[in-house]
């Protein structure tokens, strides 16, 4: 049994800083990561890859580097590769290492799971050669392998971002084909006063498109219809755009619409969620230090709504300070003091976000998809599925399992909840707040019988101390 | 290395061991993520679904989809989160051909 002040869950942004800054202040920290090398997916693999890949990656990359070095403090215990899948009474977290469960108690709890992709289901989305947009970027930044005759779909500044790092890598994409309107853009126009404060976030956005356009990519605006089609793997992917059909061959089409917070572990421990409009998602219920309904555990990162990996560190922080307060670590003007400079930054990191929301919203044609179209992947459960489903009286996501077992698969809903969640909604004239999300339910992932048994074995022999 | 891989190198970091999957030879990096290595190698399909049989191959990379599913020494893993050792014994986890699905 592993004992700590402070356990966190993730060691991205968000955990890395919260585990610096706790530590700091003289707490004793638990980081828990699934990865065996600290970052996140948007630092994956920073210690090894900064060298070799640094200057491809770019110097928002290379930044993740001071993070990853800050977790060496004697007050921090970082567990490499430990899946966390269960939680009891927000202290008690049971994990696996190398096949074996273990447990740890701490005093506060943070979980820090970060984002996940925006499922975007399209015809054909469940081939081989179709990938997220980050699944290619993490090849990119831990294997140092690019996708050839790749082809981004989608919509938001992840896109130019890759894209043009796989220019730098010698391997530029085919195209981009980009759903986002003129319309968007028009719209989101209204907030460019507002986020001028993040001015560095629009001159890297230019500075990519020049990239991009050098390259001589073509980009596609305004595209939908999207559907891909191939035997056995994926050959071509097919769209409108601004009235004309198009069809291009590729050997990876690569998705991407934006990023939902991963809420697997707060759902399952009963954090209360909201129903965020504009970023089309659920968000934990949290105070301004990052604190939820329940008293000892916080939220902080992208998993407590998406902001990127300068705010998540900034959330981090301030989630750690509130945290050593409680513990009386430090007094609260200390804990004050500390944080003035950390939300003076975090507002300016945030006020680019309505602009960037309104400007690449979410493509409709996945938030809602055709009849035909497989929206839970293990399953193979389409978007008519569930709305027959609704037909037949199924008001929430938890009954359509009973229907059909979407979101009954190994991946537990992780890529097909926010679809049912709207899909019901819209059937059912409802709100998606009302309508709500799965039921998540431990174990978090799934766990051998040889797991839970090396389990017993440890509880035995502390038992016979 | 198969010329029918969709995917490049742009650096070669670690020395190379040998796995097999469903039976064939690969030289793969060692230490590096499994899934990332086999799509390198041209792997395609990693599985296929328990369903209808259709083809999956790694999706997210990130641990969540778990469409690159794989058998490691009986095992069954997400290869994603699996680093390369040497004479792993990889098949696409079997499907159960009475599925009530």
């Amino acid at each position: 049994m592993h004992e700590a002040d402070l356990i966190i869950i993730g060691a991205g942004p968000a955990g890395m800083a919260a585990a610096h800054t706790a530590a700091g202040t003289g707490l004793s920290v638990l980081l828990l990561d699934e990865q065996q090398r600290a970052g996140g997916q948007i630092y994956r693999d920073i210690e090894r890859s900064s060298k070799t890949r640094g200057e491809l990656l770019g110097k928002d990359y290379i930044a993740g580097l001071d993070l990853a070095n800050g977790l060496n403090h004697k007050l921090i215990s970082h567990i490499r590769g430990a899946t966390v899948w269960q939680i009891e009474d927000a202290r008690l977290v049971t994990f696996t290492v190398n096949g074996k469960a273990t447990q740890a108690t701490g005093k506060r709890l943070l979980i820090a799971t970060g984002a996940l992709e925006r499922p975007m289901p399209v015809p054909g989305w469940t081939l081989p050669g179709v990938m997220t947009a980050g699944a290619a970027q993490i090849l990119l930044k831990q294997s140092g392998i690019v996708c050839q005759r790749a082809v981004l779909v989608g919509t938001g500044p992840l896109l130019y971002l890759i894209a043009a790092q796989m220019v730098r890598a010698g391997s530029p994409p085919l195209a981009l084909v980009e759903t986002q309107t003129y319309n968007n853009r028009a719209f989101a126009m209204r907030h460019v006063i507002g986020a001028l404060r993040g001015l560095r976030y629009f001159v890297k956005g230019l500075g990519l498109l020049a990239e991009i356009r050098r390259a001589g990519i073509k980009r596609y605006t305004g595209a939908a219809d999207i559907c891909i089609e191939g035997h056995n793997r994926a050959e071509t992917v097919h769209f409108t755009s601004r009235g004309r059909e198009h069809r291009i061959e590729a050997a990876n089409i690569l998705l991407h619409h934006g990023v939902v917070p991963n809420t697997q572990v707060t759902h399952s421990i009963g954090v209360i969620h909201y129903w965020n409009e504009q970023q089309r998602c659920f968000i934990p219920r949290r105070d301004d230090w990052g604190r939820t309904n329940l008293h000892d555990v916080f939220v902080a990162g992208d998993g407590s709504g998406i902001g990127g990996a300068k705010s998540a560190e900034l959330s981090g922080r301030l989630a750690a300070l509130e945290i050593a307060c409680d513990l009386d670590a430090i007094g609260n003007g200390d804990r004050d003091l500390q944080a003035t400079p950390l939300r003076t930054a975090l507002s300016g990191e945030m006020a680019v976000r309505p602009f960037i929301d309104r400007a690449y919203p979410p493509f409709e044609g996945s938030l809602l998809p055709a009849d035909s179209t497989i929206i839970c992947r293990c399953e193979e459960v389409t978007a008519g599925d569930i709305r027959r489903h609704a037909k037949l009286g199924c008001l929430g996501p938890n009954q359509t399992k009973a229907f059909s077992r979407s979101g009954m698969g190994p991946c537990q809903g992780r890529f097909c909840g926010l679809t049912v969640t709207e899909l019901l909604a819209q059937a059912n004239h409802s709100t998606q707040e009302e309508t709500g999300y799965y039921r998540i339910r431990p174990p978090l992932k799934p766990v051998s019988l040889g797991e839970l048994a090396t389990l017993a074995d440890t509880e035995t022999k502390e038992a016979a101390k | 290395m198969k010329t029918d891989s969709e995917f490049c190198l742009i650096d070669e970091t670690s020395h190379r061991v040998t796995v097999r999957f469903e039976g064939q030879e690969l030289n793969l990096r060692e230490g590096e993520n499994l899934a990332a290595e086999l799509l390198a190698m041209g792997v395609a399909p990693f599985r296929r679904t328990p369903v209808s049989g259709a083809p999956r191959n790694p999706f997210c990379m990130m641990g969540a989809c778990f469409d690159c599913l794989v058998e490691i020494d009986g095992a069954t893993r997400q290869a994603c989160m699996v680093e390369v050792t040497e004479n792993m014994e990889i098949t696409m986890p079997s499907v159960n051909e009475n599925s009530d699905a």
